[in-house]
């Protein structure tokens, strides 16, 4: 085999983590800078997204903190938050780290991250909010586009501080 | 009696209340021997979390740490969940199963009861050392409770002045917890929030159907409005515990137009949800009730809110500080599908839920400016002034009220017998 034959795979697997990677902190910016309306925009039409604490998941309970099961109802969220809900005003930033593509298939890649969540109050203080895993599931639409199919987000963070507004 | 924490009530029918009462750590400390471990059932667990011989959960009671246990012979025994040696926690776990508890420090051995069994080299090494010849193993349990259920809901009490667990309840407070739980309930999980206010601030919130159509203004940016509808006050004998409900019923768009003319954040919309399947609803009873917010103090909520059911358990862990601990059930028997409207429908409770993820902010605001000016007093007047009665209707303070007349009598009492004896 020759040195370019055993770079190809090498290559495009790089390519790929390269795309998930940026996929995944595209998602993170958007909470970030507050651009609450467009985070219904990563997830399928139908999808699933649940943010549940891990003690929890290690009982094998279904109980998350915060669920949807369709884009619609990311959008209610979204417009709760805007307009109805009073909650802690700050500024969250969203880190996410050890990108690891457990799964690779035509249509759909199983990916799993880590996430830590800061806030930062009104008058600039910053405290550690929560750290917790990404469990992905990660659908290629046509043209090579991502579009989250599934994202269960396990919090170790469980005990959360006051409440939990802006999603993770 | 303990000077430094009297309370002076400015007012007999407690619609004043002293700010220091919720920063004060000498009133904290009284609290935990006088009310916590005073005479009163403290909320432990459900049966359905320890269901089988062996199981156990450990909880707190106050801030005491505890055991909740299921022995060999499926009876139900709690025990504080510290080594009689020198001290140690003995249970880490928050659930399990085993025969017995052993510390990790020494190696005491405990009994599902809690009844020490068994101390290393208690006759000592090669004839050296040793316990003296007359220690009692029997002195040194964890120290117990006494345990009784109601409906398949487990609570305790250290004192032994207590009143009977029905008599603590009050009439109506059993009459619904006979409603909520007329079968066996199965658990779907845990929330917790770690909450930066005192405990009592809590309290006084799910007594305080006044805020809530004000505060979560969820059912009303979604034209749910419906806090014109029929509902009630009831509160126990003692006052200390109390249920609000409310029927659900059509929303009247034309009464909350005017109910919220001069509220600046209510925009009346129709019915306006992208998904409505979040409150797609199976109704449980029969009687219409859409909101039941129960509390039995000082230690548990216990709610229904259309299709879910939860307790929450409140841990206080000083003067600014409680973690409220949801257990969200369903019942035993539900179907693949009344399950997943109850797990959607928890949406809309715990620390993000679309109509309870203000009560934490708000109470947080208010320990914040405590802490700042601790003099002065709360005005609690809405609904009346005077006596402290039920009520067919909901805007209203009076179960506040309710509430601190019983815990000032609590905090005047001297310290139970069983406190001096030790
Ligand atoms: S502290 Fe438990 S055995 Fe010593
Ligand atoms: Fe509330």
């Amino acid at each position: 085999m020759s040195l370019a034959e055993a770079a190809a795979p090498l290559e495009s697997d790089l390519l790929l983590q390269h795309q998930v990677t940026q996929f995944l902190y595209a998602y993170a910016r958007c909470l970030d800078e507050d651009r609450l309306e467009d985070w219904p925009t990563f997830f399928d039409d139908a999808c699933f997204y649940g943010i549940l604490p891990r003690e929890n998941a290690v009982k094998g309970l279904p109980l998350c903190v915060l669920s949807a099961r369709t884009q619609g109802m990311l959008k209610d969220r979204v417009k709760s938050l805007r307009e109805a809900n009073i909650y802690n005003l700050h500024y969250p930033r969203h880190v996410v780290s050890n990108v690891e593509i457990l799964a690779c298939r035509s249509d759909s890649l199983d990916v799993v991250s880590n996430v830590t969540v800061y806030q930062t109050d009104m008058e600039g203080r910053t405290t550690l909010f929560c750290v917790g895993q990404y469990n992905d599931r990660l659908n290629r639409k046509d043209g090579g586009a991502l579009k989250i199919g599934s994202r269960t987000v396990t919090i170790d963070t469980y005990n959360i501080p006051n409440l939990l507004a802006i999603p993770i | 009696m303990n000077a430094i924490a009297d309370i002076d009530w400015p007012s007999s029918d407690f619609t004043r209340v002293p700010y220091r009462v919720f920063v004060d750590p000498e009133i904290y400390k009284l609290e935990q021997e006088r009310i916590f471990r005073g005479p009163i059932w403290a909320y432990l667990g459900l049966e359905a979390e320890v269901p089988n011989p062996g199981d156990y959960k450990t909880t707190f009671v106050g801030d005491t740490p505890m055991v909740l246990q299921r022995t060999m012979d499926g009876e139900l025994a709690a025990f504080e969940n510290r080594c009689a040696h020198r001290g140690a926690i003995v249970r880490r776990e928050p659930f399990g199963n085993d025969t017995e508890h052993r510390c990790v420090y020494h190696q005491w051995c405990y009994d599902l009861k809690g009844a020490l069994t068994g101390v290393p080299f208690r006759r000592g090494v090669q004839g050296k050392g040793g316990y003296p010849k007359d220690f009692d193993l029997s002195k040194h349990p964890m120290r117990p409770m006494r345990v009784a259920t109601y409906n398949g809901v487990i609570f305790g009490t250290f004192s032994d002045a207590t009143p009977p667990l029905k008599t603590f309840l009050g009439t109506s407070i059993c009459a619904y917890l006979d409603r909520l739980f007329h079968k066996p309930v199965k658990v779907l999980g845990y929330l917790r929030q770690d909450i930066k206010s005192n405990w009592k601030l809590y309290t006084e919130n799910v007594k305080d159907p006044y805020h809530a159509g004000l505060l979560h203004l969820f059912h009303a940016t979604f034209g749910l409005y419906r806090s014109t509808q029929k509902g009630a006050v009831l509160m126990s004998e003692s006052k200390f515990n109390s249920v609000l409900y409310n029927i659900g019923g059509n929303y009247d768009k034309d009464l909350a137009e005017e109910n919220y003319k001069n509220q600046k954040k209510y925009v009346p919309t129709d019915y306006d949800l992208y998904d409505p399947q979040l409150l797609a609803s199976r109704p449980d009873f029969p009687d219409g009730i859409a909101n039941m917010i129960m509390c039995i103090a000082p230690t548990v909520v216990v709610q229904q809110i259309m299709n879910t059911m939860a307790t929450r358990n409140i841990r206080p862990k000083g003067p600014g500080q409680f973690e409220l601990f949801w257990t969200y059930f369903g019942f035993a028997d539900d179907d693949e599908e009344l399950t997943q409207i109850r797990l959607t429908q928890a949406n809309l409770i715990g620390p993000s839920g679309y109509i309870s993820m203000e009560d934490s902010e708000a109470t947080e605001m208010v320990q914040d400016n405590a802490v700042v000016r601790s003099t002065g007093d709360t005005v609690i007047e809405m609904g009346g002034r005077g006596e402290i009665h039920d009520l067919d209707y909901l805007i209203s303070e009076m179960p506040i009220r309710g509430f601190w007349s019983h815990y000032a009598k609590l905090m005047a009492e001297p310290p139970a017998l069983q406190e001096a004896a030790e």
